[in-house]
C-alpha cells in the first residue's frame, strides 16, 4: 500500500486530475526500465502507454497488468495462444476478476520486454495453468481499487461494488469513482507474492480473494478469437512476413546423408549468383543472398562435398524389431500394485499383444522461419520467432550471440503452426549463428523438406500388454510396458543451442533426457504394472530422427495400445467394451465422461465385433476409446467406413464427451477440440515418417501425406461437461489422445480385423484385410 | 540472368527487373512487399501460396513470374476483400472462426473464392472435392467446410 496516499473526504465526485494530483493519486512509479527497449519495442511501449514502468519482475502487479488512461485494460500473458483462443479465455478471467467488458482487455504475448517466463505453450496449460497469475492479479488490481476508493468514496469497501470500471456505493450508484480517475495511464507499484518458480509453474498471489464461481458472467460465455479478423483479411503479420531494413535471406544446406560431414565446398559453383556468401560452422553451411530466390537457388546449386559415413538407420521394415532388440538406456515403473506375475500365474487365461507406432513429423504447414538483429554495436538483439515457447528461444539466442538474456528481445509473431517443439526454435538458432556471423541482421527460413525431413519427430515406440483373467473373466491382472526412442532426445524449449539442429551441425554436442510416458486413466485393477523404457537415438548431434514433444506428446500411441488393449480384453471376457470400461473404471468424472459419450453417440451394446474378415465392398463399425490428461478426460466414439479394396478408412463420425473442469469459453473449446479430432485423425490414419538407412526420406505432403477435405468426418458430435467447481485443466491436445484407438477399435467392429500398428493408411489396412 | 516483368497485382502496375525463372510468389512477397501469399512448399502440393490470375486460383510458387503477361491480372488476398469491404469468403470465414495458426487460410480462402465464382451452389461433396489438395495442418476442415457454404449462400 505504498503507492495510496491519504484518503480524501467526502469527494464524491472525483476529477481525474484531483485523484492524481493529491486527493489520494497513486504515485506514478519511479522505478526505471532495466532493460533498452529496441525500436519496435519502444513503438509497441509507446502504443501502450507503457514507456517507463516498474521492472519486469512477477512481484509486480504492474507486470501482470495495466489500466491506461483510456480505460483499456492490458493483461501481460507469459504463456501463448497457438490458434485456439487461450488469449481470450485469459482477457475472459482477467475481465471477470477486475469487473470490465471483455472488450477493453487486450492479451499481450509472447513479447519477453512485456512478459515474464510462464512456460510459453506447453502441455495444454495455458488456462489450467497460465490463467492463474493473472486471475489472481486482476483480483489483486481490483482489491487496491476498492480499497483506494473506499477513501475517495467514504464508504467502507464491502459497500462497493464494481461494474465496467466503476466502483460505486451500493444503493447510491450517484457515489462513485472510475478506475481510470483512480490509476488511468498509472503504476499500481504494489508488490504480489511470487512462489518462485519460472515456467509453466510460476504462481503469483494477492491478498485478494478471487471471485466465487456463481458470480462469473464474462467466464462461461462464447466470446470470439482476437485473431481471426487479422487472419482472414490478410493483415496479420506472420512471423515469414518480417522484414527489417538491411536484413539478408539464409537458407541451410543440409547433408545428403544424416551424420555427414562436410569434405570440401566449391563456392565457384555459384559465382553466377552475385553477392551471395556461404558461411559455415563444422557441418553447419548456409547460402545468404539479398535476395530471398538468389537464397533458394544457392542452396539449390552450391557443391559441397560430404562424408560417407555408415548409413545411421536401420532398414525401415526392420524398425520395430531395432526397437525390441535396443538396449535399454532408462526403464521406470510408473504406477503399480499387487503382484502381476503371481496373479498372472494364477490366471485361467492371459491375453497378450504388442502394439507398434511410427515416427511422426510436426510436419508445419510452413517450415521454421526466424529473424535475428543484432544491434548497439553487439550489445543487444532482437529475435522474432513463430516458437511457441519464445521466452527460451531468446534465451538460445542469447547464449548464441554471447549476451545476458535481457539484452535480448524474443518477440514472437504466429508462425506457420507448431504442434509442441518443431522446427521453430531450429530457425532461431540458425538465424542467430548466421547474424553472428555476417553482422547483417538475417532472416532464416526452411524449405519444405526440411519442415518434414528434419524437424524433431513424436518418437517411435513398441508397446506390449498382458491381462489375466480369473474364470469369471474378472481381470485380476495387468501390465503395460512401452520401450521406444525417448521422448526428449533434444529438450521441448529451446534454451540451450546444444538441443537445437544448427548449433548440434555447428559442434555443440546434444544432451539427450530420457523420458517415456505410460497411459493416464484410472482403471482400477488389482494387481497392476504400467512402465516403460527408452532407448538412445541413432547419434547424437544432427539427427533428423531425434525426437521431442509432438502434440499430446506419447499420449496417441500410449492410448492406441492401451486402449485397444481394454477392447481385446473385453472381447475375451465376452462384455461389450463401454460395459467393460464402466466396470473398472474408478473415476467419478471418467465414468460420467464414458456413459455420457454412450448416451450421446445411442450405443449399442456388443460384446463381439459386427463384422467378419473377408468379403469387399464397404462396411461400417464404431469403436470407443478414453483418455485422462492432466485432470482432463475424454471418451470418443469413432463411426468409420472401412473399403475392403482399398483399404480407406473413412472416419465418417466422431462423438467426444469431454470435461475440462470449469468451461471458461464453450465455442473457442469445441473449435480446439474438432482440430484435434481432425489432426488426429490425420495423424490416426495417414502419418509415417519414411526413411532409408541414409536419410528421412519423407520430404513433402507427397512423401508425408496428412488428411484432407475429402478424408474429414461429415460430424464431430462435441458433448461439453461443464464443472463449474472444477479447476478448468487443458483442451489443446486431450481429445487427440484416445482418438487412434477409437478408430481402431472401430475398424476392428466393422472388419473383425485388430490392426495393431499405425498409421492405418489404406495400404497397411489392405494387407492386415487380405492376410486376415 | 534478368528480365524486366511488368505484373498486374490488385490492380496496380508494378515493374521489376529479376530471374525469369523466380516463381511469381517471390515477385509478390519480396519485390512487391505483399504480405500473402504465403510459402508452404513450393511445390504446388499445399495451396498456402494461392492467388487469383485472371479469376483463376494459381499456386504462385510453383508459378514462373515469366509465365504471367502484363495484362493478366493478379489478385492477391490482400486485394480480395478487406474488413471493411470483405469478400463473402473472407466473411464467412470470420463468422465460422475458421483459422487455428492461420497460415493456410490464404489458400483456402483464395481457392474457395474462385469456386464459389463458378458454382455458389457446390454440395458438400462438391466442396470437398474442390478443395482437395490444400492442406490444414491444424485440423480447421471442419469449420473450413462450414465457411464456404455460408459463403455460398450469401454470393447464391
Amino acid at each position: 500500500m505504498n503507492a495510496i496516499n491519504k484518503p480524501a473526504k467526502k469527494n464524491f465526485s472525483v476529477s481525474r486530475r484531483a485523484v492524481l494530483q493529491g486527493t489520494g493519486a497513486f504515485v506514478l512509479s519511479a522505478a526505471v526500465p532495466t532493460f533498452v527497449l529496441s525500436k519496435k519495442a519502444a513503438a509497441q511501449a509507446a502504443r501502450l502507454g507503457i514507456a517507463a514502468k516498474p521492472a519486469l519482475e512477477p512481484t509486480q502487479l504492474d507486470t501482470w497488468l495495466k489500466i491506461a488512461a483510456d480505460g483499456k485494460v492490458t493483461a501481460f500473458f507469459g504463456k501463448m495462444d497457438m490458434g485456439q483462443g487461450v488469449d481470450v479465455a485469459i482477457a475472459q478471467v482477467v475481465a471477470e476478476e477486475l469487473d470490465v467488458k471483455l472488450e477493453n482487455v487486450e492479451v499481450i504475448m509472447g513479447d519477453t520486454y512485456f512478459t515474464v517466463n510462464q512456460g510459453g505453450a506447453s502441455g495444454s496449460t495455458g488456462v489450467q495453468n497460465g490463467a492463474i497469475p493473472l486471475r489472481n492479479a486482476a483480483a489483486e488490481a481490483r482489491r487496491v481499487l476498492v480499497e483506494h476508493a473506499s477513501k475517495i468514496l467514504g464508504a467502507p469497501a464491502d459497500k462497493l461494488t464494481v461494474t465496467d470500471g466503476i466502483v460505486s456505493v451500493v444503493g447510491d450508484s450517484s457515489k462513485k469513482v472510475s478506475y481510470v480517475e483512480m490509476i488511468g495511464g498509472n503504476y499500481f507499484d504494489v508488490k504480489v507474492e511470487w512462489n518462485g518458480q519460472v515456467g509453466n509453474g510460476m504462481v503469483v498471489t494477492g491478498k485478494a480473494k478471487v471471485k466465487p464461481v456463481a458470480d462469473y458472467r464474462v467466464v462461461g460465455k462464447p466470446y470470439k478469437r482476437f485473431d481471426i479478423p487479422g487472419k482472414v483479411y490478410g493483415t496479420t503479420d506472420f512471423v515469414t512476413d518480417v522484414r527489417v531494413p538491411g536484413m539478408v535471406h539464409a537458407r541451410m544446406v543440409m547433408p545428403p546423408t544424416a551424420g555427414a560431414s562436410v569434405v570440401k565446398i566449391d563456392e565457384s559453383s555459384i559465382k553466377n549468383l552475385k553477392g551471395v556468401r556461404v558461411v559455415r560452422q563444422k557441418d553447419f553451411v548456409a547460402v545468404v543472398a539479398d535476395k530471398e530466390w538468389d537464397a533458394i537457388k544457392a542452396r539449390e546449386q552450391l557443391a559441397v562435398t560430404w562424408s560417407k559415413p555408415t548409413p545411421p538407420f536401420p532398414d525401415q521394415n526392420g524398425l520395430y524389431d531395432y526397437i525390441r532388440k535396443a538396449t535399454s538406456a532408462a526403464k521406470k515403473v510408473e504406477e503399480g500394485n499387487g503382484n502381476v506375475p503371481d496373479a498372472l500365474k494364477g490366471a485361467a487365461r492371459v491375453i497378450e499383444a504388442e502394439y507398434e507406432w511410427p515416427f511422426q513429423s510436426h510436419a508445419s504447414m510452413g517450415p521454421a522461419c526466424a529473424v535475428v538483429q543484432i544491434e548497439e554495436g553487439g550489445k543487444t538483439a532482437t529475435v522474432w520467432t513463430g516458437s511457441q515457447k519464445p521466452h527460451y528461444v531468446r534465451d538460445g539466442v542469447a547464449k548464441i550471440l554471447g549476451m545476458e538474456q535481457d539484452a535480448v528481445h524474443g518477440i514472437w509473431v504466429p508462425g506457420p503452426g507448431s504442434y509442441g517443439r518443431n522446427d521453430a526454435g531450429d530457425a532461431a538458432t540458425g538465424a542467430a549463428m548466421v547474424a553472428k556471423m555476417i553482422g547483417k541482421p538475417v532472416r532464416m527460413q526452411g524449405m519444405r523438406d526440411e519442415g518434414h525431413a528434419w524437424d524433431p519427430k513424436g518418437p517411435a515406440s513398441i508397446h506390449q500388454a498382458k491381462a489375466g483373467l480369473d474364470a469369471q473373466g474378472n481381470v485380476i491382472a495387468y501390465w503395460f510396458n512401452s520401450k521406444g526412442f525417448s521422448r526428449l532426445d533434444v529438450n521441448s524449449n529451446e534454451s540451450d543451442p546444444s538441443d537445437n539442429l544448427p548449433s548440434q551441425l555447428g559442434g555443440s554436442v546434444s544432451k539427450a533426457a530420457m523420458a517415456f510416458n505410460v497411459p493416464e486413466e484410472s482403471y482400477g485393477f488389482a494387481n497392476k504394472s504400467m512402465g516403460w523404457e527408452t532407448i538412445p537415438q541413432f547419434f547424437r548431434n544432427g539427427n533428423p530422427l531425434r525426437s521431442s514433444h509432438l502434440r499430446d506428446p506419447l499420449g496417441p500411441q500410449l492410448q492406441f495400445a492401451s486402449e485397444q488393449f481394454m477392447d481385446e480384453v473385453a472381447l475375451a471376457a465376452n462384455v461389450d467394451p463401454i460395459e467393460f470400461r464402466l466396470k473398472y473404471l474408478k473415476n467419478p468424472r471418467d465414468i460420467a465422461v464414458m456413459k455420457a459419450v454412450a448416451e450421446k453417440s445411442g450405443w449399442k451394446s456388443r460384446s463381439r465385433p459386427n463384422g467378419k474378415p473377408g468379403g469387399t465392398g464397404t462396411v461400417a463399425g464404431r469403436g470407443v476409446a478414453y483418455a485422462r490428461r492432466g485432470g482432463t478426460v475424454v471418451a470418443i466414439v469413432a463411426e468409420v467406413e472401412v473399403d475392403r479394396s482399398t483399404g480407406a478408412i473413412w472416419p465418417r463420425k466422431f462423438t467426444v464427451a469431454h470435461d475440462a473442469g470449469i468451461i471458461i469459453n464453450p465455442e473457442n473449446l469445441r473449435m480446439t477440440i474438432e482440430g484435434n479430432i481432425v489432426q488426429g485423425s490425420s495423424r490416426a490414419i495417414f502419418e509415417e515418417v519414411m526413411f532409408d538407412r541414409d536419410k528421412v526420406t519423407s520430404v513433402d505432403w507427397m512423401t508425408y501425406p496428412i488428411l484432407e477435405t475429402m478424408q474429414a468426418p461429415e460430424t464431430i458430435d462435441v458433448v461439453l461437461i461443464n464443472m463449474p467447481n472444477e479447476k478448468p485443466t487443458g483442451a489443446g491436445e486431450a481429445s487427440m489422445r484416445p482418438l487412434a484407438a477409437a478408430i481402431a477399435n472401430a475398424v476392428f467392429d466393422a472388419t473383425g480385423v485388430r490392426v495393431r500398428r499405425g498409421p492405418l493408411s489404406p495400404d497397411r489396412i489392405k494387407g492386415y484385410l487380405s492376410q486376415a | 540472368m534478368t528480365e524486366r516483368i511488368t505484373l498486374n497485382v490488385n490492380g496496380k502496375t508494378h515493374s521489376m527487373t529479376v530471374d525469369p525463372d523466380m516463381p511469381l510468389l517471390y515477385a509478390l512477397r519480396d519485390e512487391i512487399g505483399l504480405r500473402n501469399p504465403k510459402f508452404g512448399c513450393g511445390l504446388a502440393q499445399c495451396g498456402a501460396c494461392t492467388v487469383h490470375v485472371n479469376g483463376e486460383a494459381t499456386r504462385s510458387c510453383a508459378t514462373p513470374v515469366s509465365a504471367i503477361s502484363a495484362t493478366d491480372k493478379v489478385v492477391t488476398l490482400e486485394g480480395l476483400g478487406t474488413a471493411e469491404k470483405p469478400h463473402p469468403v473472407q466473411k464467412a470465414f470470420e463468422e465460422e472462426q475458421v483459422a487455428q495458426c492461420g497460415y493456410c487460410i490464404n489458400g483456402w480462402v483464395m481457392t474457395s473464392a474462385a469456386l464459389l465464382k463458378q458454382n455458389p451452389k457446390m454440395t458438400d461433396a462438391q466442396i470437398r472435392e474442390g478443395l482437395a489438395g490444400l492442406k490444414c495442418r491444424c485440423g480447421t476442415h471442419m469449420g473450413i467446410i462450414r465457411a464456404v457454404k455460408r459463403a455460398g449462400t450469401m454470393m447464391g
